[in-house]
């Protein structure tokens, strides 16, 4: 069988179920079945990507059969394979979540269609190699957000996502603003061929300001400090499962789009753009950790941690040397299952006390012990205990920051572990210990039931990935790899 | 041309900032249209406006007008068309419920609500 087409499947399945779901606007046990078979078969098609690129390298196919830099050419190297993968496997067990906690209404309102196209939407931009295709799928994923975000029509969620959109539209001008800027110096959209050009020209000064110009487009969508003001409010709007899918996968395409664009495009002038991009990541932890500390909302607390976790993958990025690079996908995948089961949990809390104000929690420990343990368990995942999954992620960075003489941002890294755990074990501490404020609103113990399976899963396979290091180096030095030495990107893509 | 052409982008980008800055909702939907038109005459300019031919296979013609510049143009439109139109249905529902368009009273959070 001719496989070219492989790494095309994670992308259209998701939007071919999305497309069929349409259809079945009011049977909501049919949508429910249909986008999980969906999520199940692209599942598959992921890992086997992630075979294929292990054992035959680097996958290219170029839309239409046109020549390399000519065509559109999607590309799957380790890293956007692997966060493909970890974006179905989220997703997956979120839409479980949502079975029981989304409600029937939004569910009967076209909001597992929205969550495929912003699947796709999403994989899509990880694996292509066009930067004005990057922006089109940048465009699919958010319209389906714009969707998700307002679905429900609360009061607070119109206010807030009316925001989110304006923003959102804003940084989609300069992406397109950006990318003119770029092809009226190297004439070519193919991510590839960008990387020769640039190389060519040994990159004047220009190239530096659309450098700096891309890392404010995608540090909009990332939440990079000071372009983060917009994240907060409006990711506390929709109800959680939508904020999980926010929180564990939106960001992280932004991140994921200033890694490509930081180790392909703009790397003959480390000294400006890659110190600019560390100093930011800096100061995007230091106002993540400001903000998780600040706030008694648990929602608000766990949205200020994407923000720090943000900068510690880009301070990776920032140091371009094969431990930060490793350091910064390791932490990346991590933070993307992390972020998830964090949410889910939080979401359980707000669930059986019925409030997310932590003042009024205390003493669930003893009526939901499981609870509190997968708690305890994902928070110290988060703050990077071994032998749980943040740990060799920052070790590999901080390394690789020492490599480079970054001592001060190793020690900024280091001392944000502690205020990461601090906030996220007061969330434990006011939740779970002492007594009682309130009583507990009466909850269906079998939708509590339903909704600890997905977040027990995702822990698990947190933990599993924490633990599992040693079997997953090949493939995160694969990735890491690519990324350290573009030739290999561009060879594997132009090689006709 | 190319000079003209930059300068029109250059009034519409300051049009469409103070648009967005400003307190009315609908001014603001207004100045994203604006940014979006000014971002599509960009990419045309900035593709350069040259050629004498279309970007059409025939023997012999060198100097033919670059098409993807078109291309890009044609997909951006239809994009922010569409997000304009989202946009617009949004910010009614939230007139609706909001009774306000003033930017200003649509502060808060988690205290105010």
């Amino acid at each position: 069988m001719n496989m070219i087409n492989l790494l095309l499947f994670p992308i259209i399945i998701p939007f071919f179920f999305a497309m069929i779901l349409l259809f079945f606007k009011e049977q909501v046990v049919v949508q429910r079945v249909l986008t999980l078979i969906g999520l199940a078969l692209s599942l598959v098609a992921s890992f086997w990507l992630i075979a294929t690129v292990k054992t035959e390298g680097i996958q290219t196919v170029t839309l239409g059969s046109w020549p390399a830099p000519f065509g559109i050419t999607m590309v799957s190297d380790m890293f956007s394979a692997m966060l493909v993968t970890t974006t179905i496997i989220i997703t997956f067990f979120v839409v479980i979540y949502s079975f029981s906690s989304i409600g029937v209404e939004r569910e009967r309102f076209f909001y597992y269609p929205a969550i495929l196209f912003m699947i796709t939407g999403i994989n899509g931009a990880f694996t292509t190699g066009d930067i004005f295709n990057m922006f089109v799928f940048f465009e699919v994923l958010l319209i389906a957000s714009y969707l998700l975000i307002v679905l429900g029509g609360e009061k607070r969620q119109l206010r807030e996502s009316i925001k989110y959109i304006l923003v959102n539209v804003i940084s989609s001008a300069i992406f397109v603003i950006t990318v003119a800027y770029l092809y009226s110096i190297v004439g070519t959209l193919n991510m590839a061929d960008i990387s020769v050009k640039i190389a060519e020209i040994n990159q004047p000064g220009i190239i530096s300001v659309i450098a700096i110009l891309f890392l404010i487009v995608f540090g909009i969508k990332g939440a990079i400090f000071p372009l983060y003001f917009w994240l907060p409010n409006s990711y506390a709007a929709p109800p959680i499962p939508v904020l999980a899918l926010f929180g564990a996968l939106l960001t992280k395409v932004g991140v994921y789009a200033i890694t490509r664009t930081y180790t392909l495009f703009f790397v003959h002038d480390i000294g400006f753009t890659h110190q600019f991009l560390m100093v930011l990541s800096l100061l995007t932890i230091i106002a993540g950790c400001i903000g998780a500390l600040a706030y008694f909302d648990v929602k608000q607390i766990i949205i200020y941690n994407i923000i720090i976790a943000v900068g510690v993958i880009l301070f990776g990025v920032a140091q371009m040397n094969t431990s930060g690079l490793e350091g910064a996908v390791y932490y990346l995948i991590h933070d993307m299952l992390i972020k998830g089961a964090l949410f889910v949990l939080i979401g359980i809390i707000i669930y059986v006390t019925g409030t997310s104000n932590l003042r009024q929690m205390g003493g669930l420990i003893k009526t939901h012990g499981t609870l509190g343990w997968m708690y305890l368990i994902a928070a110290f995942g988060l703050a990077g205990i071994p032998p749980l999954s943040g740990f060799i992620g920052k070790v590999l960075i901080t390394k690789g920051a020492f490599e480079a003489d970054h001592v001060i941002g190793s020690i900024i890294i280091l001392a944000s572990s502690l205020v990461v755990l601090l906030s996220v074990i007061r969330i434990f501490i006011y939740a779970f210990w002492g007594s009682q404020k309130n009583d507990l609103p009466v909850r269906d113990p079998r939708t509590y039931r339903q909704m600890m399976f997905p977040a027990v899963m995702l822990v698990l396979i947190s933990v599993a990935y924490g633990v599992g290091t040693e079997w997953l180096m090949p493939y995160m030095t694969d990735a890491a790899n690519v990324l350290a030495d573009p030739s290999i990107y561009i060879n594997a893509v132009l090689k006709e | 041309m190319e000079f003209i052409l930059a300068i029109l982008i250059g009034i519409l980008f300051t049009a469409a900032v103070y648009l967005i800055l400003s307190r009315s909702l609908l001014k603001v939907i207004l100045g994203t249209g604006l940014l979006s038109h000014g971002a599509h005459l960009l990419i045309l300019t900035m593709g350069g406006l040259g050629g004498s031919a279309p970007p059409v296979l025939i023997d012999g013609v060198t100097d033919f007008a670059d098409p993807l510049p078109q291309a890009l143009i044609l997909t951006a439109i239809v994009i922010s068309f569409g997000v304009t139109a989202v946009m617009l249905v949004m910010a009614y529902r939230m007139y609706a419920v909001h009774q306000t368009d003033n930017m200003n009273e649509l502060r808060g959070n988690d205290e105010h609500d």
